[in-house]
This record gives structure tokens, sequence and C-alpha cells, in this order.
């Protein structure tokens, strides 16, 4: 085997489980079915706000093929817990979050449109839905809240929170913060909302579980996130069965972004329902039920203001977010505000003081949680709008007003005035990359080009930082977080020599098969075909945290890493046994066990045989087998970082917004696979840029869902997007074993703000909130125009 | 989706014997706006009659200065046929422009122009040609054809069976798409023939309409200078989430001026 084949480390392999899904061999929850399966369909609140007086099941019952109609009065009867949030927050004034009952379907209130009130089981599908619609609900209308930002003065929603108020949090220094807005010669102040988007994923929620009476094990297939966390929620807080006796499977899962990490009322109802009629149960949900009932992302509003001195040197920021977090608190929709945003708010700067406040509030909407980024795409483009308006403001430019405020390379660890502590970094390096890539010095004449050509045109920064893979535990814990934040890692070395490795985080499109199994066939050099990576699954591996925050490579990874190093350190053993030395003489390179100064070997297939076949073994001093595990719990978060700059031609006479170019120079530490990377960032810059120009959730005022279809809802498109102009710095991770950061968030998290600053420019406003549809842009032309 | 009788009959006269027998028909064409809509439960016809194995809807001929498609011909035939373009390339482009190319392969001019969606492409051309619409019974000039939303001056159980369009002078389309949708936000047919342009809306109110004001302007010159300082009043326009009537207004100048651009010399 030559060393190209073995060493892939930083090199773009196809990914291996693509020939699996272009082929119609992928193996989603829909696609496993299992005898005697039933069919479910929910039933749904038609409104957003509501009393329950009666719910009539008796013609559904007696309708063709069905098997059981259950409510949310049979769960209460079973005595099944209500969904909990995963993340306690404490108040300013000491008090701890309120926490209304998450009811798994609605008892004598729906609090939003699509809420689950009844559950209806069927032979068919067909049966299910037919009967579905014979449920007879008696509702008393309420008012629906709708906007966050009117919440506190509308009419309470939960009874355990007043002025729709779930917590009151700040963070940093208002003190400090006070004093540097005094010392200020310059304030910058912008009033934004945050638009509130809809995840998509490609494969909707589905769910099918099967009961065992004889062992009492139940086993759910769902397209989750993170297996193990659910197991742990069902188990410990909705009480539907013993975490032992509980089997969550998470197959093949098309595309999460969030939203399936949470657990949700309507896998809990199937898993629930199938113990309860004794056959599985299988629920798919249709686009309609997704655009209502997946948890949403962002909806913020936000005041922020920004002092600086008369060099442009960042004194002081403050901020005040109200954020919504719809009816309920989803599984961590607490800690998204607040965490994952407060913490964000230092960006790349030395900002000395920072003082932010976040109030979360219940309106009449679908829970909102964590959705790519979560928390820190609000962060970033608050920082980076109110960075450009300051640099407009004070006529610097923005590419020098960043530069002037950057925490430099020699200022690394750096602690922020926002609790966290940044690794390692270079804003520097990645800005002037991404100028000469973008052409920043030649922008004005292609300006004038546009101009003389009756368009406008205008270019915008956005210079992000992010942090992934939520960690360590204990600090997690002692703000609050209800799990831990580690992610474990198995490798077992088979017999034959090649390996099974077993990972805690999941892949639902980020392609951990290929990723993993390059970092574990270069450390062993063995092929790459030779390594086998399994996730998702409760009964396969021990436990783990799953994926999200673009975590998998820095915590997972890690963990692989940990355990790949114990592989070798016991192969060493072995191999100097076999070889008649001791392991401290035993160098192991290239998938090769080498007695120092002799040309004695043995390769990583005899040692694995060996360990298997223990005929010649140092039984009395180590265990047969070669399989070794880690559980990793990182030092720190990562700080992926970079530079974003956004082109954009405008049409004045339609207002349309064409990007013609978008730059993206990126730093997520040391990369395994550049093409799987750069897939990461291309579909992270069409979320971010479909959130800048296109995607929108909105309820009319009554709480109806008015972007409740593709029809309505925009999501980008290829013919939206320009052809991107990506490129990477390194600045290794300090604290993983890797020096890797992550890169699955960067993309809509840095290009935002990079939009609208480049709109903004074009049109000589200092403002526009998102998505900057056509008519916004040419109705601010219009009056830009008549000023 | 309910449970519904399926056939598909061989004849036009079948077909409407079908349709007569039914306690809740409905003819199936392209199905692009039928299917979705019994999807989601919001249509429920009992019988569902697809006229797809009736041969002679989906013709194409161009002769004697007509263009004449078949009800059933798809956008992508449209959009593809040499003669077509040809004759009339606004015509092409615009079944270009309809939906995704799954819908241009599926959906028909007849069923678009029975169906007469306020967004949909056609209806502008059909009215910017001076298009006459055929059916089994009878031929229905395209002015008195598209009545109102959602609504034509097809009778019940009637069969469109060919949609006839004079070749024009010139003629040009210039869309504003929605950009979720792809239907037409506001789109403006133009077709000049003999001396005489008509000027055809669609997108922009309840029911796709000829501009009275554009048309006498560009009958006096055709130019887009012509068109400077001509509002069309935003009082009857949709107002929506997507456009505000105001918006739109402005965008039927917008794509008049553009489609007066586009057009040949």
């Amino acid at each position: 085997m030559s060393e190209t084949e073995i060493s892939t480390i930083g090199r773009s392999v196809l990914r291996k489980e693509d020939h699996r899904f272009i082929t119609g061999n992928g193996r989603f929850t829909d696609d496993i079915n299992l005898p005697g399966q039933t069919y479910a369909v929910f039933v749904r609140s038609p409104l957003p706000h509501a009393e329950v007086r009666a719910v009539d099941t008796s013609e559904a019952e007696a309708a063709a093929g069905v098997v059981a109609v259950l409510t949310g009065a049979d769960l209460a009867q079973d005595e099944l817990g209500g969904l909990p949030c995963g993340w306690m927050i404490t108040s300013k004034d000491g008090s701890e979050m309120k926490q209304p009952l998450h009811p798994v379907m609605a008892v004598d209130k729906v609090n939003y449109l699509g809420e689950p009130v009844a559950i209806v089981i069927a032979e068919t599908l067909l049966e299910a839905r037919n009967a579905a619609e014979t449920v007879q609900v008696d509702y008393r209308e309420l008012d629906a809240v709708v906007g966050a930002d009117k919440a506190q003065s509308a009419l309470q929603i939960h009874a355990e929170a007043p002025a729709n108020t779930c917590y009151e949090w700040e963070l940093g220094e208002r003190e400090a913060t006070e004093a540097a807005f005094e010392q200020a010669s310059h304030i910058t102040s912008l009033d934004l909302h945050n638009n509130r988007l809809i995840p998509n994923a490609i494969e909707p929620r589905a769910a099918i579980a099967d009961y065992q009476p004889g062992t009492e094990e139940l086993t759910l297939y769902t397209t989750s996130q993170n297996p193990h966390l659910a197991r742990l929620i069902l188990a410990a807080f909705v009480q539907i069965a013993p975490e032992h006796k509980l089997r969550v499977v998470s197959p093949d899962v098309g595309g999460g972004f969030g939203s399936k990490i949470m657990v949700y009322s309507e896998e809990t109802a199937t898993a629930w329902a199938c113990m309860r009629i004794g056959r599985p149960v299988k629920w798919c949900a249709d686009r309609s039920e997704a655009f209502l009932a997946d948890a949403h992302g962002r909806d913020h509003f936000s005041h922020v203001e920004l002092a600086l001195d008369d060099e442009g040197t960042f004194l002081g920021l403050r901020v005040k977010t109200i954020a919504n977090m719809g009816a309920y608190l989803s599984s961590f929709a607490s800690s998204v505000p607040t965490y994952l945003y407060g913490t964000l708010l230092a960006g790349q700067y030395k900002t000395p003081a920072i003082y932010v406040e976040v109030d979360a509030v219940f309106t009449n909407t679908a829970p909102v949680d964590a959705y790519r980024g979560a928390g820190r795409p609000e962060a970033s483009f608050l920082i980076e709008r109110i960075t450009t308006m300051a640099a407009r403001e004070m006529d610097i430019d923005p590419a020098e007003l960043r530069r002037r405020n950057f925490i430099q390379p020699e200022d690394f660890p750096y602690q922020t005035p926002v609790a966290l502590e940044y690794d390692t970094g270079n804003y520097g390096v990645s800005l002037d990359k991404a100028l000469e890539m973008s052409g920043y010095a030649e922008f004005s004449a292609r300006q004038q080009q546009s101009v003389s050509s009756g368009k406008l045109r205008g270019i915008g920064i956005s210079c992000y930082i992010e942090a992934c893979g939520i960690a360590p535990s204990q600090v997690a814990g002692s703000l609050g977080a209800g799990v831990g934040l580690w992610e474990s890692g198995e490798i077992r070395v088979n017999p034959t020599g090649n390996v099974t490795v077993l990972t805690g985080s999941h892949s639902h499109g980020q392609g951990h098969e290929t990723t993993f199994a390059q970092l574990v066939a270069a450390r062993f050099g063995i092929p790459i075909d030779d390594v086998q990576v399994v996730h998702g699954d409760t009964a396969r591996l021990d436990f783990g945290m799953g994926t999200y925050g673009s975590r998998s490579i820095a915590v997972g990874g890690s963990a692989l890493s940990v355990a790949a190093d114990k592989i070798i350190t016991k192969g060493c053993k072995i191999a100097a046994h076999l070889m008649e030395t001791e392991a401290e003489n035993i160098d192991f390179d290239q998938g090769e066990f080498k007695v120092s100064s002799s040309n004695l070997s043995k390769t990583f297939q005899e040692v694995a045989f060996a360990a298997y076949v223990p005929h010649d073994y140092p039984l009395d001093e180590l265990e047969p087998g070669l399989t070794e595990k880690a559980f990793y719990d990182p030092a720190n978060f990562t700080y992926p970082a970079g530079c974003h700059i956004c082109e954009v031609e405008i049409d004045p006479d339609t207002g349309c917004v064409e990007i013609v170019n978008f730059t993206a120079v990126d730093d997520f530490g040391r990369i395994i696979n550049p093409m799987i990377v750069e897939g990461q960032v291309h579909g992270g810059l069409a979320q971010g840029i479909g959130q800048a120009l296109l995607e929108n959730c909105v309820y009319d005022d009554t709480g109806q869902l008015l972007t409740g279809s593709y029809m309505d809802y925009c999501m980008p498109r290829a013919d939206d997007l320009p052809s991107f102009n990506v490129d990477l710095t390194e600045t290794p991770c300090t604290h993983n074993p890797l020096g890797v950061k992550g890169c699955g968030e960067a993309g809509a998290i840095g290009s935002p703000p990079a939009v609208i600053n480049a709109i903004t420019h074009a049109i000589g406003i200092p403002h526009m909130d998102m998505p900057a549809t056509a008519e916004k842009v040419w109705r601010a032309i219009q009056e830009k125009r008549g000023a | 989706m309910y449970s519904f009788n399926y056939s598909k009959p061989d004849t036009i006269e079948a077909a409407r014997e079908m349709m007569r027998s039914a306690e809740d028909g409905i003819y199936l064409a392209g199905g692009q706006t039928l299917i979705p809509a019994m999807k989601q439960r919001l249509s429920a016809p009992t019988d569902v009659i697809d006229l797809s194995s009736i041969g002679e809807l989906t013709d194409i001929d161009v002769s004697d200065g007509r263009v004449r498609l078949g009800a059933l011909v798809k956008h992508a035939d449209v959009a593809g046929s040499d003669a077509v373009r040809s004759a009339i390339p606004a015509l092409a482009d615009l079944a270009a422009g309809i939906g995704d190319a799954q819908v241009r392969n599926r959906g028909t001019i007849g069923g678009s122009v029975a169906n007469n969606d306020p967004a949909a492409d056609y209806p502008a051309a059909l009215l910017g040609l001076g298009a006459s619409v055929h059916t089994d019974q009878r031929q229905i000039p395209a002015d008195d054809f598209f009545v109102g939303l959602f609504e034509t001056a097809l009778e019940e159980g009637e069969i469109i069976t060919q949609v006839a369009f004079p070749v024009p002078d010139r003629a040009a389309y210039a869309k504003f798409p929605n950009p979720a949708s792809r239907y037409a936000t506001v789109g403006v047919f133009i077709g000049v023939r003999d001396g005489v342009t008509r000027v055809a809306v669609t997108g922009a109110a309840p029911c796709a309409f000829r501009s009275a004001e554009i048309e006498a302007a560009l009958n006096a010159e055709i130019s887009a200078r012509s068109l400077d300082g001509i509002t069309i009043g935003a009082d009857d326009l949709n107002n929506d989430i997507h456009a505000s009537a105001e918006y739109r207004a402005h965008l039927v100048t917008v794509m008049a001026k553009r489609a007066v651009t586009a057009l040949p010399k």
C-alpha cells in the first residue's frame, strides 16, 4: 500500500456514504416497516390560543380501520410527564426561569397553531387521516399573542409566567458598561428584528415504535440528531419506559439543522401509543406539519448600542434583547438566547465592557429552539451590523475599524467580558485574505460601472466568531445545563484487522462516515475502506451526546483520537511481546509496529489477530481483545472565526438584489476533509443568504401561519446564489488533540450581516431588517431618493 | 387525499359522458394544481377524469398565421418547439419560465387556462396575443374567457380542446417572479399585430387583464419612453405578504417597459 493511500488526513476523500444515498439504498425512518404496524395521524389545533372544552372521539373510534384514538386526557391518565427543557436559566433577580408544563398532547388548552390534541391510529394511513377529521374538538377561542416585542403587555398565556416572561437574564458588567458609554465620543445605536425562520430539513420528522411485551423492551426508530439524549429524556422525564428497556435508533437522517435535537410531542406520543395498543405505530410528518410543528429559529428583537472613542476604539457594547420562546420551552430553547448568544457578543473585538439583558417571552406560536447557529447568528448579526454602522457614521473604512479593534494574535488566550476565553485565532489574516480575494480595493471601479448601467452596488464585510463544541461539562452544568457535553468514541479492531468505529455523535448529512473513517484510517495506517463508522443506535454504543453546535469533529473526533491512542498503546504491548522486546522499544508508524533500531516489525493486522487468538500472548499482563473507548470532555469551546465579504448589485426599478460576489475565508483549525468542509460552508452560506434575502416565517395578527408551504416560505435555490469564493486560514485549536474547531454553522453565522452590510451600503441607508425583499429594498431606495 | 373514482377516457365524448354521470367530477390535465389541492384535501372530487389519453389534445400546429396548441400540450413542449419559437418566440420564452422543470414537464396549457390562477403566465399571453380558446362546444375569444378570480367562461363539463394564437408582428413577455412560488408577482405581455398593440397584465390583480392606459400610450408610440409618467391605480390590485398593491402597481409599468424594450425589432 502506498503512502498516499494511507495518509488521508487533509485530503478530499469522496464521501463513503454517498453511494448508498444516490443509489436509493439509504435507510431512513420511514423506510422501516414492521409486521402488524399501524399508522398515526395527529389532530392538531386550528387555533393558536383556545380553551379546549371537550374532545369527542366517538365518531373517529367507530370509523373504518381505526385501532385507537388517544387524547391528552389519556396521556394524563397514564401519568406521563411533560416535555422538559434541558437548560435552567436564572433571572437577574435570582429566580429560576418559568417552565410551564409542555404537555405531549394538549389537555384543556391549546397554545399554538398545530399543537397536537389527539392521536388517531388506524390500519392504514388513509383510514387514520379520514378518522382524524371526525374528531370533534370544542374550542373557546382566546386572543393570540403573536409578536415577541408585544408579548410582555399581552394576554397572559401560562399561569406560571406573568407578563408572558420566561426569564430576564443578564451577562456582563452593567456599571462598567455605563461608565464606558459616559466616556464615549461616539455612540451608534440600532433596533433590529432577527427574522424568524422555519428549518426545513429535506426529510420531515418521523417515528416508528415497536414494543415487545415478552422482554418489555420498547424500540423507537426516529429522526433524531441525538438518540441517547432522546432516550434519557423519554426515560427520566416523560417516564415512558426505563432507560435499560428503551432503545432509540436514529437511522439515516435527512438533515436536521438543529430541528431534530428536540424531543417532540409526536415521536413521544407515537412511542406511548405503541405500548398502549400493543402494536407497532408509525408516524411520518407531512411538509405542512413540519412547517407548523418543527421548532422554529431566531426571532429576536434587539436594541444595541456601541460606544467608541474618537479614534474608533470600541469602549462598550450594550444590548437588550427580547427572544421569542414560542408557546412552550422546547428542549434547549432557553440556552439559545443566553449562553449561545450573550457570551458571543465580544465578537472578534477587544471591547472592554459589555452588558446584555435578554427577556425570553412566551407567545402563541410554535416553540423556538436551536437552528443552524443557534444564538450565534443573532449575536454575529448584531455585532457586525453595529460595527459597520459605526464605521460609516465615523467615516472610517469598515475594514479598518474592524482591524483597529481586533483581538491580536499575541492576546490569546483572550478572556472576553462575557464569560468565554478564546484559545486562539488570527483575525487580521482572514480579513486580509478576504479583502484580497473579493477585490475590495477595486470596489469603486466596479461601483462606477454599475452606476453607469443604472444599478446600485454595495459591499459588506462581516468578521464573525462562533463557539463550537459547547463545553466543558462542569462549566455548562454550573450555568444550568441539564446534561453533560462530552462525547464518546469506541474503536473495535476486529481479528482480521479491519475496524469498526462507534461514535456518539450523529451524522444527518455531515459526512461522519467519511471524516471519522479518514481520521482512524490515517492513525492506524490502514485503508479507509477498512473502517466502518457506526452511529445512531443506543443498543450499539454505550452513550453519546449527538450532533449539534458543530461539535462532532471537535468533541466526537477527539474522543476517537483518544481511543485510537489507547489501541496503539495496547498494540505496542502486544507487538513487544511478539517480538520479544519491551513496549517502549516499539514505534508505531504507517500501520506497522517496529522495533527501534532493528528491522523487526509486525503489521497492524498481525497484532490484531494475536489479540483475539492469544496463543502467543502475555495473558498474565494483558487482556485479550483490541477494543478501546474514550469519553472526551473538552477543556473549552472551540472558536471558529473568519471573514465574509458580500458584494451586491441592485436594480433600483424593482429592488431586486443580486449577489454578484461572495467571499468566505474561514478558520476552522485543522481540516480532515477539505471537500466536506467546503460543502458545509456552501450549505451554511445558502442558509445565511436565505435568511438575509428570502426566508421569513410570518404569522398574521391572529396567529395563523401565512408561510405554511413553499408557495409562501421562500427557501434559497441554486439560482439565487452566486458561485462562492471560499478559502481557509488555520490556527489550530490549542486544547483538543486534533487541533480542529468545527465548520457546520459558520456559513449561516457569518453571512447574513455581510449581505445586509452590502445592501445598506448600496442604498446608503443605516439599516434594513431581514429578509431584504425586493419590495423592502425598492421602498428604501424610493425613500432615500425622496429624502 | 380522499378516495375517488379514476377514469381515463379515449374520446372527448366519453369524457363528457363520464362528467355527466359523476356526482362531483373534475377533469385532470397535467394535475399541477389539482393534485396538490387534492393531497391537501382542499379539493375533494368524487371522480377524476384523466384527459391524457385523448390523443388529439397534444398536437402543436403552426400554419396559416396561427399557432394552435392542443389543450394537453405541456409547457416544456411549447418551450422546446422550434415551430412555436420561430413563430412567436415570446410564447416559447413564457412557457420556459413557468414554475420549475417538474411543473413544465407535467403542466399543460389547457389546465393552466381553465384554472385561471391570478398569477399564472399563460392568461397574459392569451390576452396579449388576442388568442381564442377552442372547446368541444365553441370558440371563445380570450377577452371574454377570463372572467374573474379562478373563474372562466367555461360551462359545466365543457372541455378546452385547443388554444389558437394569431402570429403577431412582434411580442414580448416580462415577468417579475415571486421568489418562493415563481408564479408571476407581475407579468406583462405585449403583442403587436397589424399596427395594434395589446398589453396584458397577470399577477397584479385577481384576474389577468388588459391595461387600457398602457395600450393607449403604446398605440401612440411603441417605446419605453412613452410609458414615462403612466401610473397604474393600486386600488383593485392584489395585496399580500409578497407584494403590496402599491408595489405591484409600480411593477406593472416597470415590466411593461421591459417588455417593450424586449420586443424584437
